[in-house]
């Protein structure tokens, strides 16, 4: 049994057809990319997989040391409590907050103290407060913010902004990590360094990796597995080198030059 | 006992001395009866604003409804203690009128919450008629003719202790994880729910924290004013209260504490003009959000200002 | 059914006032994502230039309405440009705020100068009733039922027919874009304010006619009635708006007519709460959806 089995996915806004009978396995510890060209799905699936959208037709399966549920119609937050855990295309940090408590909003549903704790102060309150604070200081240290972490997060360089988006992620302590997009407007410098960081993430954390990439030498350097979205439909699906020598990949890519990659 | 920190030694200290002296001042005749009014409607003011914060300035659920529940602790906490003319009736009064507001906010937080901004906004506006109306038409709060000779047992000792308890609980509440759920959800809520926070859960419960302050602060308000009535509690007391939070500065505690201050002395030299404090109010409000929109603290709290070092939480939450 | 017909004629002249006020704050929802609670303030002061008029200015009820149109329309491009424009970027609370401290604005100082007190309304039709079975018709309420009709044919005609109703139509769908086209969005803003101004004021007078008095604390309950009409009929719709207008009126005499004028007001907020859980966009409105 897959850790994760989609299955005949789809998802209709009214006329339009953005996700259309996708179906697809991960394997615990796999690092699988879906690249695809623009307006192909890979977000709406996203948002399928993490509970922003209900589908229309078809479900999502988790199996997690053994425990199987479906998760379609869930609500995000019970997907996240479930095990997956996201980071936004477009950065959806809290932005007027620090770095800091932008992870430690992330480690809430973990929480080991009661409402009244916090209220009356208890020593539990102290105890798990010091625990959250070391906890994040660590996962910061990843990608070398816990100096940074009384900042704003909104005054934090684009490149930092997108790390943390990936530390908050880690914060709820999923199984599966969704990244969004996590290269986008990075340098080829700034990329190949996230890509070490990645491989390493998914080693230390033991981690299973779903990444939507537009950057091709990333998708192509560390995922183990790629499918491939072209309207709506899965059109391939293989390791890189296969996907490199599909014809269909290379036709709905008309012009983008995957061999190059 | 790890509450016992020096900075919370200090806090306790500050609280007893403040007490210690206006009792004295009191004792002295240098506060007289005169003042206690505008003293007391500086502490109900306070809760008022400070729970409302809470709501709309922490949690970002703009709620114009808040006289609902003030009032609904009022009249709660007015018809036990006409039964029960004792101190334990007062106190049994303010804390089922609290739990009555709280369980309100609970029915009517939980399908309204789902609404967005403006459209919240409404919604709680009508809750708060809904709520005036029925007052206005049971036998029990009398109708439009209200309560009248309600025994007085809110005095200066009982305002201090609830308002200083409110504003304990409530920064207790905002400083721990809690209050970072609630926080997030004013930040990004579709950003909250994925990093696993129940967003309807925080909003309905902040609402209903909210509801139960707000109550008490109908309690202590009817049981010093002997009188209370439906109009009381209208749509202007709840722009009364939102004034305050706003301009304190949505999400600061200590904004709304000050605020409350320098609104209740400006009502006091405007008695005998309505229509010119509410002029003032109302331009208050305009020029507020044209120049300072983050109000006169913005997010920043007295710990900010003084920057006390709070070695054991260190980057706090406001 | 006599009594149910009687109260149909007086909930559709009451409804078709709700119309005109749901009117503004529909093209105004419509067009800057606005409650502008200081609409049914901007009534409130049609009704009393109205009286002013009549009173003061022996004018007749027409050149009385065309007066109070036309001055609550400059009052209303007033009251955007000082207020709202310059909050164009900020949070919609912030906004919301502001045009809660422009409503109350405007109710004080009219009650700073003209007093706390009721004014009845001069008697500027005379009043006649026409009976049609045992249903009785008056004149006001013909004449409410008419200026409606025609100020809201005037209207569509307007929004439909005109370029700049077509630019308020373009500006309500995206803002940035219809500039791009070359469309003064400034401008056509103030001209939805005006517009919508000129209904209230309108609404003003006819509401003097009908209830016979005026306080400056008027436009409060009338304000919000007419905003849930708005929301009904599905807000930044414009045939939504009439249609919301005339339900809330309608449904408001019902609820009085049936000995329950006690609970007219807060009938009218369970509704909207029911409205806003059960069908948010209302009767004729579009559903949205934030991108993730």
């Amino acid at each position: 049994m897959s850790l994760l089995s989609v299955d005949k996915l789809t998802m209709s806004f009214g006329g339009l057809t953005a996700v259309s009978n996708v179906s697809f396995q991960i394997e615990k510890g796999e690092l699988v990319g879906i690249i695809g060209p623009n307006g192909a799905g890979k977000t709406t699936l996203f948002n399928l997989l993490t509970g922003v959208y209900v589908p229309t037709s078809g479900t999502i399966k988790l199996n997690l040391d053994g425990k199987e549920m479906i998760i379609n119609g869930l609500k995000p937050y019970e997907v996240t409590k479930a095990g997956l855990a996201r980071t936004f295309q477009n950065i959806r940090l809290f932005k007027d907050l620090t770095v800091l408590d932008n992870v430690r909003i992330a480690m809430h549903q973990n929480i080991q103290y009661h409402m009244p704790a916090a209220l009356y102060r208890f020593n539990k309150f102290y105890y798990e407060e010091e625990r959250l604070l070391k906890e994040a200081e660590e996962l910061l240290d990843i990608f070398k913010l816990s100096h940074k972490k009384n900042e704003l997060a909104k005054n934090l360089p684009y490149g930092e902004q997108r790390h943390l988006e990936i530390v908050r992620a880690l914060a709820t302590k999923p199984a599966i990590l969704l990244l969004d997009e996590p290269a986008a407007g990075m340098n080829p410098n700034e990329t190949t360094e996230l890509t070490e960081t990645i491989e390493w993430i998914r080693n230390e954390f033991d981690l299973t990796i779903l990444l939507i990439e537009h950057d091709m030498s990333l998708v192509m350097k560390i995922c183990e597995r790629i499918y491939v979205l072209d309207y709506g439909m899965l059109i391939a699906s293989g390791t890189p080198s296969e996907i490199r020598t599909n014809k269909r990949v290379i036709e709905a890519y008309l012009g983008e030059d995957v061999n190059n990659a | 006992m790890r509450v016992l920190t020096k900075n919370n030694l200090l806090i306790l200290g500050g609280i007893v001395l403040t007490f210690a002296i206006v009792q004295f001042l009191r004792s002295q005749n240098i506060i007289n009866s005169f003042h206690e009014i505008t003293i007391a409607t500086i502490c109900i003011n306070m809760i008022l604003a400070v729970s409302l914060n809470l709501v709309t300035g922490f949690t970002g659920q703009f709620s114009l409804g808040h006289a609902g529940f003030m009032s609904i602790g009022a009249y709660v906490c007015a018809i036990i203690n006409m039964e029960m003319n004792s101190t334990t009736g007062f106190l049994i009064g303010i804390f089922a009128g609290a739990l009555a507001a709280a369980l309100v906010g609970v029915i009517i937080g939980i399908p309204t919450l789902r609404l967005k901004g403006d459209y919240l906004a409404i919604a709680t506006l009508g809750m708060a008629e809904i709520i005036r109306v029925v007052f206005l038409n049971l036998e029990i709060t009398n109708g439009a003719a209200g309560l009248n000779g309600i025994p007085r047992f809110t005095n200066w000792f009982w305002l201090y202790l609830f308002t200083v308890i409110t504003i304990l609980l409530i920064s207790n509440l905002l400083r721990s994880s809690y209050g970072r759920a609630c926080i997030s959800i004013r930040e990004d809520e579709i950003a909250a729910e994925a990093m696993g926070i129940n967003t309807t859960k925080y909003k309905v419960i902040a609402f209903a924290i909210g509801a139960f302050f707000a109550g008490i602060a109908g309690g202590l308000y009817s049981s010093y004013f002997y009188f209370i009535k439906p109009d009381i509690f209208g749509f202007l007391k709840s722009i009364d209260i939102l004034v305050i939070v706003v301009l304190g500065g949505l999400g600061s505690m200590t904004g709304s504490v000050i605020a409350a201050v320098l609104l209740a002395v400006l009502t006091t030299l405007l008695q005998s003009f309505t229509a010119v404090r509410m002029i003032i109010y109302a331009l208050l409000l305009v020029v507020i959000m044209l120049f300072r929109p983050q109000g006169l603290l913005g997010t920043k709290e007295i710990t900010d200002l003084l920057k006390i070092p709070d070695k054991k939480l260190r980057g706090r939450v406001e | 059914m006599e009594q149910f017909l009687q109260q149909m004629v007086n909930g559709i002249s009451l409804g078709s006032i709700y119309a005109l006020i749901a009117l503004g704050y529909t093209m105004v929802y419509g067009i800057i994502k606005l409650i502008n609670f200081a609409h049914g303030d901007v009534y409130m002061i049609g009704a009393y230039i109205g009286f002013a008029a009549t009173t003061y200015g022996h004018l007749g009820f027409f050149p009385a309405l065309l007066l109070s149109m036309g001055l609550c329309s400059i009052l209303g491009i007033v009251i955007e440009k000082v207020a709202y424009k310059p909050l164009r970027e900020s949070s919609r609370i912030a906004v919301l705020i502001t045009a809660i401290g422009v409503s109350l604005l405007l109710e004080y100082v009219m009650m700073f100068f003209v007093g706390a007190e009721v004014r009845s309304y001069p008697k500027v039709l005379t009043n006649k009733m026409f009976h049609i079975g045992n249903v009785v018709i008056n004149t006001q309420q013909i004449y409410i039922l008419f200026t409606a009709i025609i100020l809201m044919i005037l209207l569509q005609f307007i929004v439909q027919k005109t370029k700049t109703g077509k630019a308020m139509r373009a500006v309500s769908i995206d803002k940035d874009a219809a500039q791009l086209m070359g469309i003064k969005v400034d401008k056509t803003i103030s001209y939805t304010f005006a517009l919508g101004s000129a209904l209230a004021g309108a609404a003003g007078i006819l509401v003097g006619l009908y209830y016979n008095s005026i306080d400056p604390l008027m436009g409060i309950m009338p304000g919000l009635k007419a905003f849930v009409a708005a929301v009904f009929g599905g807000i930044g719709s414009i045939p939504g708006a009439m249609i919301g207008g005339l339900a809330i009126g309608i449904m408001e005499t019902f609820v009085s007519g049936y000995g329950y004028s006690m609970y007219r007001d807060a009938a009218v907020f369970v509704f909207l709460i029911l409205i806003l859980l059960f069908k948010p966009s209302g009767l004729l409105g579009k559903n949205t959806r934030e991108k993730v």
